[in-house]
Order: structure tokens, then C-alpha cells, then sequence
């Protein structure tokens, strides 16, 4: 490979963030700079389509690979792709400039810093899916933290100050850790190469540790009960490009990473502690939901939701099977779709009127029609309705999960019920009932940019709901080649006593 | 009188500061050009260190003075931290009334003796350097007399200076006395027992050292040292004593009593999870930014010598890159101190930054970055040098140390982030001056550029400095 695609996409955004930077600044100039971002990142979005097109899907090495030497005799810069993180990479680039289309209602100051530092992320985020190397994935992961808590510091809500500082030093504290755990490895086998570290594989009795280690770091980022509670604070505060970011694509490093880290390098300690993770999982999914029922804020609501949302996903990863980890992937995919899309409802009618309580809405239904069918479609989404993408994934998860234990299976398939009740219900309270509130009266149906970005969220949620063909196809091989590459078939066998 | 060739620089700076001194007081009003034939005389300095044939490898002196890698690196580094002092601190002197012609020859003097004490090999030539240096900084601490905290931290820095000095000193005899040479490499070879009188020597030597780089517990004096002195003198106190210290912490520890490790290693160690985890938490309640960048700079020595306590090489080198970058960060952090200006008056606490961001967006992005990068987020230069450290500090398998290490940075995080947010997140107040001269410009960007684009290239330094061997 001659063209280094992926370093093109992840230095793109910088180069989109210093060209902004360096345009002297005047209010006539806020717009340009807004087309500016809006460019760069769709030019990115149809990089990263033609990396799929051409990506061959029935390879299992990991393709477009480029390494330099980087820290000397030590650390090299590798990035290359899979089916796995291809998808990731996808996502990342088409909910990035939907991100840019919102920020004209939702940012009223400092457009142009607003919009350097949602480039600078989608650099991070892009170089957390394609890194192969411990060290560089660490980079990314970690640096992600600097733009997002500006983002939600100054562009936040009222308790943003506390809010930034939460997510920051949580995910912080859960990181370093994994710092430890890259280092001891490195010392271990003497590369922080992913690929050759898939080769060589990693002592057993090493494994706990350092598979605790990378925990720490991805159950705060997932985030797994019971350390979620930064997660609704952030996205309460919050502007919504951020809820949306945070939601559909920072949440799913942490997945990525279980994927990606702790399966591939550490298959018996990831087995050694299934039930830690079928606990905390079930814990996430069955709670939060709980917790969800009773919120009074949409943010906060969908924020809990998608802890239970992400309960699935680390349930499906550590079901260890094909299906489980094909359908924790598919979520993460599904509930990166329909959560920017609610955050970005949410967005829709705080801009109206400035409250994000359930109970001032009501009756929308009347006045704003069109929101009232894309709001639905999202809806069942997120509850998981056959037809929608979020179905695929739970049955999916719930499949594999049944593979291997019943009891659980059934109940996280309660979850499912939950999900219904607290999507439903929110709904109802805010679309239905009696149009009783003045304010609310005065609220406008969409407007041509909001029926653009939304109606882009809806295709993709109902085209994976009929056809997931594409993107399980996509990650078909690679989930296969890591199930068995550490021969999780025969460790589970050997398990299950066959 | 070959030998005198390759002690040129030295020799150059004490010519240097005999002329400027006589040169100064018989011309009148000179403060300036004193200053600024300081700044080039270092410049020259620093050309002649680098012209110096890095093949050799000598000890000059009857074998007391030593010029190596080690102490070509450091005194390179010395210098160019000097000149960039200088550069950054020329109006601040100014506008505060301290600029006398003795203030840059003091300086000059200081670095002298800083440079003595890099290559000395020797107790007595050490702690003669050390004297130098110290004298010189005394003076500095309290050069704006009519300032009562400046005034109080001079006499504070003297007093217990004075005390460290007089434990080295009882170190040093106590080596003397039981190796029977002053001679660090001849230490080594008449040591091959362990005595007890020996470890007392060896602590007493380590506690002067440490207050030198005010690691806890001998760290009392830094903060009010470092906010009662004038800033220029508190940048200079925030860099270059370090440098000088920290070279002599791995002679000391890696030549002569290499073998004895286990005797000092629980030591360091001590120190460094002391300092880090003290470092840390004091700095929270802090007000007063240059306070704060002392409790700062306390914390970041114990990452140093977290480095020097795995007795490898690789540690030495970590932590030399540890203190380069360190280096680079306070120089920024500096600078950026010295723009705080509003009608010929620095402003140093933390609420003054308040809502910066909104009238000087570049002061606020370069603080922004240095703030990140001291508290170690990936992908600035702060965080490279921690990592060096930890790679080091894990490879001799001291867990301990490097969890707490890290948890240490953790906490560190908050007080970095509650300026951040003071700039970035409140509501503004006044302007500052945006005028600023030259010098100060062009060391804010150099140092923000390198934290900045420190990952583009991380090789470059950790190239040259693992070519640093000692012996």
C-alpha cells in the first residue's frame, strides 16, 4: 500500500483544526470556518467509505498497515485495520460532521474553538480504532480527554465546571493503570506490537493482573456499574455535539478496547473472569434501566439508557462466542446511530425551550409532526423493535449469551422489557398527552438542517435493521480469527467440560 | 596546560565575570548592557561547550574535575536555560526596579559555580561549586530589598541553605573519614564494606542534595522562596538549581557507592513517593501561581528521582530526559507569568487568569498546553518524560512506586485543572498588556512549539541522551 490512508484520515482533521486556527478571526468569517469543518470531515467521511469499499472483507490480517519507527529500538507508529475497527472508523466519520451541521443553533460563543476542538477529537478518535501498538492506542485514548473536557467545560451547562472535571479525572484515574499494564507488557515480551503480541501471546500467570489493569480503564470509559456515574453528569452538562460525541463514539473505545485488548491478548484471564462480567453487566442493564424509569431529564434518561445499552455490550464481548461478539459490535454500532440521534432530539427541543425536564413537554405531537416520527423511529431503536438496527444487536448478544448461560440470558432479556418501558414512556410523555404548556405551544417543527441530520441517522438505523448483511460480513472474519487465534473454542470447551 | 583546553567555558565565565563587574561599576548607568553582555556572553558560553571534541572522556585536576557526556549534556542544557532566562525575564527586571548591574553578574556567578558542581568529581570540588551557586542564589532571593517577602525569603533560603550545607559538609567528612580519600572514584574502590559510618555520610550528603531540589522532606523552603522572590529570580531558582543537583544526585549515587545501592535505594525512593504524593496534594489549596508552580516543581522531583532509584542506567537517562522536559515546561509556564502585565504590574494568583482566554486566546492556548503537558496527558512532552520515567521504574519491577506514581498524577490533574478552568471557564476581567518584548516571545514560543510537537519526533533527545554514560 503506497498511499497512507490512515494516517491521511487521522491527520486530516489537524490540518482542517490548524488551517481554522490560523484564519484570522472575524464574525463574518464564524461561517467559513463552519464550512471549513463541515468539508474536512465529510472529505474524511468519503475516505474512510472508500477504505471500506476497498478493504477485502474475507482477509483476516489486518490491512493498510503502516509503520514508522517512532520512540527509537522501542515504540514504532503502526495503525492498520480490520473488519472490526473499520466499522468503528466509519462511524466515528459519519457522526462527526453531523456534529458540525448541529453546532449553528446549539453554539452561541466561540464557534471557531468549538469546532478546532471537535477536529482535534475526531484525530484522537480515529487513532484509537486503527492503532497497533499499546502505546499509540494509549495516546490516542488518552488525549481524547484534553478536547472533550473543554468541550464540555466551556461550551457546558450550568454545572459544567463539576461535570468536565468528573469525566476527566474518572477516566483519568481508570487509565493509569492501563499505563502500568502497557508497560509491564512491553517488558514482558519486549514489543507493545498488537499484532506481534497476537503471535507470541502473553504468560498466563501475568494474565489477571494486567487483564484488571485494562479493566480499570475500560469499565470507567464503557462505563460499566458501578463507576458510570460520570457518564449522566457529562452529558447533562454537556453542549450536544458532545452528548453526541461522547455518546456514539467515545463510550465505544472502551468496547473496542475489550475486543480488541482483552480478549486478543489475555484469553484466559478475560475466561478467569466471565462472571465478573456477567455480573457487572447484568447489574448495568437491569439497574439502570431501573434508574432510567425515574428521571425527570431526557439527557439523563438517554445517558442511563446507554449504560444498560453498553451492560449488552460487555455481556455479548465476554459471551466469548461468535455470535455474542458480532452482536456486541452491531450495538455499539447501532447504539452509536441512536443515541447521537436522541441526544441530538434532546438538542432539538432544548433549543426551543430551554429545558430538558420531561415534564414541560407534552403534546408535541400537534405542533411538530415531523419531529414526532423521526423522535419515534429513534425510540424504537433504542428499545430494540425487529426492524431497527438496536434489534439486531440484542439478539444478537442475547443468542450468545443463551449459548452459554441461561440464567443470565434471561435476565438481560428483562433488560430488553425495561428498555422498552422507559423509552416508551418517555415518549409518551413528551410527544403524546395534553398540549397544555404555553411555551411549548410556540415550539416550531423542524427546521431544514435538523430534518437533514436526523433523517441521515434514520436511514442507516432502518437499512441495518432489514440488511445487517453489510456490516456483520464486514466483521465476520475478524470476530472468527480472534475467537480463534486464542482458541477461546477449545478454552470454552474445556470450561464447559466437553 | 592542554588540560586547561577543555575547562575554556569555565574559564570564559569567570573572566567574563570579572570584567562585567569592573566594567559595570566604572561606567554609569550600564544595568543594561551588563545584562545583555551577560545574555551574549552565555550565548558564547554555550558555543564553546559545544565546540568542545565530544570524543574525550577526561578527568582533569588529578582526576577531580570531570568532563564527559554527562556533563557536556547537562551543561549544555545549563546554559541554554540560563540564556533563556535571561531572555524572558529582561523587562520584568526592568519594570520591578531590580535591574543593577550585580543582578546578571550574580547570575553568571551562579552558574559558575553550577557548572563545577556538574562535573566535579571530587567532595571538596563539589562542594566548593555548591558554595558558589548558592551564595549567589542568596543574593538573588533577596534582590528586591525593599520587598518584604523577598527580603524574608532570601534570609529564609540562607538560613536553612546554610543548615544543608553544614549536614553535607558532616556527610562529606564523614566519607572522608572512612574512605580516606575525597576522590569519588577512589571512594568507590576503598569501599567495599559496608560501614555504618559510611551510610551516615552517604545520608547526610543525600539530605543536602535533596533540599537542594527541595524534595520532601527538606522542601520548607521552596514555596515561600519561590513566591517571595522576584519572578525572574524564581524562574531562574525553578531551573537551573535543579540541573546541577540532579548531576550531581547520579554521580554521587552511581559512582562512588553504586555498589551500595540497597543503602540508598530505600532512600530515594522514600523521597521521591514523598515528594510526588506531597508535591501533589499541597498544591490543591494554592493561590498564589507561583506557590503553586513550587509545590508543582516539588511533585516533579520525585518523578526525577523516582528515575535515579532503579540503580540502572536507563534510569539515569529517564530522568534526564525527565528534568530536560521538565525544564522546557517551567520555562513556558514562566513566560507565560511574565504577559500577566497590566499598567507596569505582574499579576501572580491564580484568580487573575480568571476568563483569559477571552481577550488573549494564544497566552490562554499556550497556558492550556503547558498545563496539560506538566499534569502529563498524552500526546504533549509532559507525558513522555513520565513515561520514560515509569518504563524504567517497571522494568526493575517496582510496582509500587510506579502506581503511586501514576495515582500521584492523578491528583496533580486537579490542580492543573482548576486553572485551566479559571481560564478557560469564568467569566473574563481586565485585560492584560499585549505588548511584550521579544526575548519573552520568542522563549514562550519556542518552549509551547516544543511541548507541543515533542510526539512528532520523541527520538531526538532520548537519541542523544542514552549516548550519556557514566565512567
Amino acid at each position: 500500500m503506497n498511499f497512507p490512508i490512515l494516517s491521511s484520515l487521522i491527520l486530516l482533521p489537524t490540518i482542517g483544526a490548524l488551517f481554522i486556527f490560523f484564519v484570522r478571526s472575524s464574525n463574518s468569517q464564524y461561517q467559513s470556518s463552519k464550512y471549513v469543518a463541515l468539508f474536512i470531515t465529510l472529505a474524511n467521511f468519503f475516505l474512510s467509505l472508500y477504505l471500506w469499499i476497498v478493504f477485502d472483507k474475507s482477509i483476516v490480517d489486518f490491512q493498510f498497515v503502516e509503520e514508522r519507527e517512532w520512540i527509537s529500538g522501542f515504540v514504532n507508529y503502526k495503525v492498520g485495520v480490520d473488519g472490526i475497527s473499520i466499522l468503528f472508523i466509519l462511524l466515528t466519520t459519519f457522526i462527526t460532521p453531523i456534529c458540525v451541521i448541529t453546532v449553528n443553533a446549539t453554539i452561541k460563543n466561540r464557534l471557531k474553538d468549538f469546532l478546532i476542538a471537535i477536529l482535534i477529537l475526531e484525530t484522537f478518535m480515529i487513532g484509537v480504532f486503527c492503532s497497533l501498538d499499546l502505546v499509540v492506542f494509549y495516546l490516542f485514548f488518552e488525549a481524547g480527554l484534553i478536547p472533550m473536557f473543554l468541550i464540555i467545560g466551556i461550551w457546558g451547562g450550568e454545572r459544567r465546571v463539576y461535570s468536565a472535571f468528573k469525566f476527566f479525572l474518572y477516566t483519568l484515574l481508570g487509565s493509569v493503570l492501563m499505563l502500568v499494564a502497557i508497560i509491564s507488557i512491553y517488558w514482558i515480551s519486549g514489543t507493545t506490537d498488537v499484532i506481534k503480541l497476537y503471535e507470541l501471546g502473553i504468560d498466563a500467570k501475568y494474565q489477571n493482573l494486567l487483564w484488571l489493569a485494562f479493566f480499570s480503564s475500560f469499565a470507567v470509559k464503557t462505563p460499566m456499574w458501578p463507576v458510570h456515574t460520570w457518564l449522566p453528569d457529562a452529558h447533562v452538562e454537556a453542549p450536544t455535539a458532545g452528548s453526541v460525541l461522547l455518546a456514539a463514539i467515545l463510550l465505544k473505545m472502551a468496547g473496542y478496547g475489550f475486543i480488541r485488548f482483552s480478549l486478543g491478548l489475555f484469553p484466559d484471564a478475560s475466561l478467569y473472569f466471565v462472571p465478573l462480567v456477567y455480573t457487572l453487566s447484568l447489574i448495568a442493564i437491569i439497574y439502570t434501566s431501573l434508574v432510567a424509569l425515574m428521571q425527570e431529564d431526557m439527557k439523563k434518561l438517554i445517558a442511563y439508557s446507554s449504560v444498560a445499552h453498553m451492560g449488552f455490550v460487555t455481556l455479548g464481548i465476554f459471551t466469548m462466542t461468535q455470535q455474542g461478539i458480532e452482536g456486541s459490535i452491531f450495538q455499539m454500532i447501532s447504539h452509536g446511530l441512536v443515541s447521537a440521534a436522541l441526544f441530538l432530539c434532546v438538542g432539538v427541543v432544548y433549543d426551543r425551550l430551554h429545558t430538558r425536564l420531561i415534564n414541560r413537554y407534552g403534546g408535541l405531537v400537534s405542533i411538530m409532526p415531523r419531529y414526532a416520527i423521526v423522535f419515534m423511529v429513534f425510540t424504537l431503536g433504542a428499545l430494540g423493535l425487529p426492524g431497527t438496527s438496536g434489534f439486531i444487536g440484542e439478539l444478537l448478544v442475547l443468542m450468545g449469551a443463551f449459548k452459554k448461560n441461561i440464567l443470565v440470558a434471561t435476565i438481560a432479556s428483562l433488560g430488553v422489557i425495561l428498555g422498552a418501558a422507559y423509552m416508551l414512556w418517555l415518549y409518551k410523555r413528551i410527544i403524546f398527552g395534553k398540549l397544555i404548556n404555553e411555551d411549548v405551544k410556540k415550539m416550531v417543527d423542524l427546521k431544514r438542517f435538523e430534518i437533514v441530520t436526523l433523517w441521515l441517522l434514520v436511514l442507516p438505523i432502518i437499512f441495518f435493521g432489514f440488511y445487517p448483511e453489510p456490516l456483520i460480513n464486514s466483521i465476520e472474519v475478524s470476530v472468527a480469527n480472534i475467537i480463534d487465534v486464542n482458541d477461546l473454542d477449545k478454552i470454552n470447551k474445556l470450561a464447559l467440560g466437553e | 596546560m592542554e588540560n586547561l583546553q577543555l575547562i575554556i567555558p569555565e574559564l570564559f565565565i569567570s573572566i567574563m565575570i570579572m570584567f562585567l563587574l569592573i566594567f559595570g561599576v566604572f561606567k554609569k548607568n550600564s544595568s543594561q548592557l551588563v545584562y545583555n553582555l551577560t545574555t551574549v556572553s552565555l550565548v558564547a558560553a554555550l558555543a564553546l561547550i559545544i565546540n568542545l571534541d565530544t570524543q574525550i572522556q577526561s578527568s582533569l585536576f588529578n582526576n577531580s574535575y570531570n568532563i564527559d557526556s554527562l556533563a557536556r549534556f547537562m551543561k549544555i542544557l545549563l546554559i541554554l536555560s540560563g540564556i533563556f532566562v535571561m531572555l524572558s525575564s529582561s523587562k520584568y527586571i526592568q519594570i520591578s526596579k531590580i535591574s543593577k548591574i550585580e543582578y546578571p553578574i550574580l547570575i553568571l556567578c551562579s552558574i559558575l559555580g553550577m557548572m563545577v558542581m556538574i562535573s566535579s568529581n571530587d567532595l571538596i570540588v563539589f562542594y566548593m561549586g555548591l558554595e558558589l551557586q548558592s551564595l549567589a542564589l542568596y543574593v538573588l532571593a533577596s534582590f528586591n530589598r525593599d520587598n518584604l517577602l523577598s527580603t524574608e525569603s532570601g534570609l529564609k533560603y540562607f538560613v536553612l541553605s546554610a543548615l544543608s550545607s553544614g549536614l553535607l559538609l558532616y556527610g562529606c567528612s564523614l566519607i572522608y573519614g572512612f574512605s580516606e580519600t575525597t576522590n569519588f572514584n577512589q571512594i568507590m574502590i576503598n569501599t567495599k564494606e559496608i560501614e555504618y559510618g559510611l551510610t551516615f555520610g552517604i545520608v547526610f550528603i543525600l539530605v543536602g542534595l535533596a533540599f537542594k531540589i527541595s524534595a520532601v522532606p527538606f522542601h520548607m523552603w521552596a514555596p515561600d522562596v519561590y513566591q517571595g522572590s522576584p519572578t525572574s529570580v524564581t524562574v531562574f531558582f525553578a531551573l537551573l538549581p535543579k540541573i546541577a543537583a540532579l548531576t550531581v544526585f547520579i554521580r554521587f549515587l552511581y559512582i562512588p557507592f553504586y555498589e551500595l545501592g540497597d543503602q540508598w535505594q530505600m532512600i530515594i525512593i522514600f523521597l521521591s513517593i514523598a515528594s510526588m504524593v506531597f508535591g501533589a496534594v499541597a498544591a490543591i489549596g494554592q493561590k498564589n501561581l507561583k506557590r503553586l508552580i513550587a509545590y508543582s516543581s516539588i511533585s516533579h522531583m520525585g518523578y526525577a528521582l523516582a528515575g535515579l532509584s532503579t540503580g540502572t542506567m536507563q534510569g539515569v537517562q529517564s530522568s534526564i530526559t525527565y528534568i530536560t522536559i521538565y525544564l522546557v515546561m517551567n520555562l513556558a509556564f514562566f513566560s507565560c507569568l511574565f504577559m500577566l502585565k497590566r499598567n507596569d504590574e505582574y499579576y501572580e494568583n491564580i484568580d487573575d487568569l480568571s476568563g483569559l482566554s477571552k481577550n488573549h486566546p494564544l497566552l490562554s492556548l499556550s497556558l492550556l498546553v503547558v498545563l496539560f503537558s506538566l499534569a502529563g496527558i498524552p500526546p504533549l512532552a509532559g507525558f513522555f518524560a513520565k513515561f520514560y520515567i515509569f518504563v524504567a521504574v517497571i522494568n526493575e519491577k517496582m510496582y509500587f512506586l510506579a502506581i503511586v506514581g501514576l495515582l500521584a498524577t492523578v491528583i496533580a490533574a486537579f490542580y492543573y485543572l482548576r486553572i485551566i478552568k479559571i481560564i478557560y471557564f469564568d467569566p473574563e476581567k481586565e485585560k492584560f498588556e499585549s505588548k511584550h518584548n521579544l526575548g519573552l516571545k520568542f522563549t514562550l514560543v519556542t518552549s509551547t512549539f516544543f511541548i507541543l510537537a515533542y510526539f512528532i519526533y520523541p527520538s531526538g533527545i532520548v537519541d542523544i541522551i542514552s549516548e550519556i554514560n557514566i565512567n
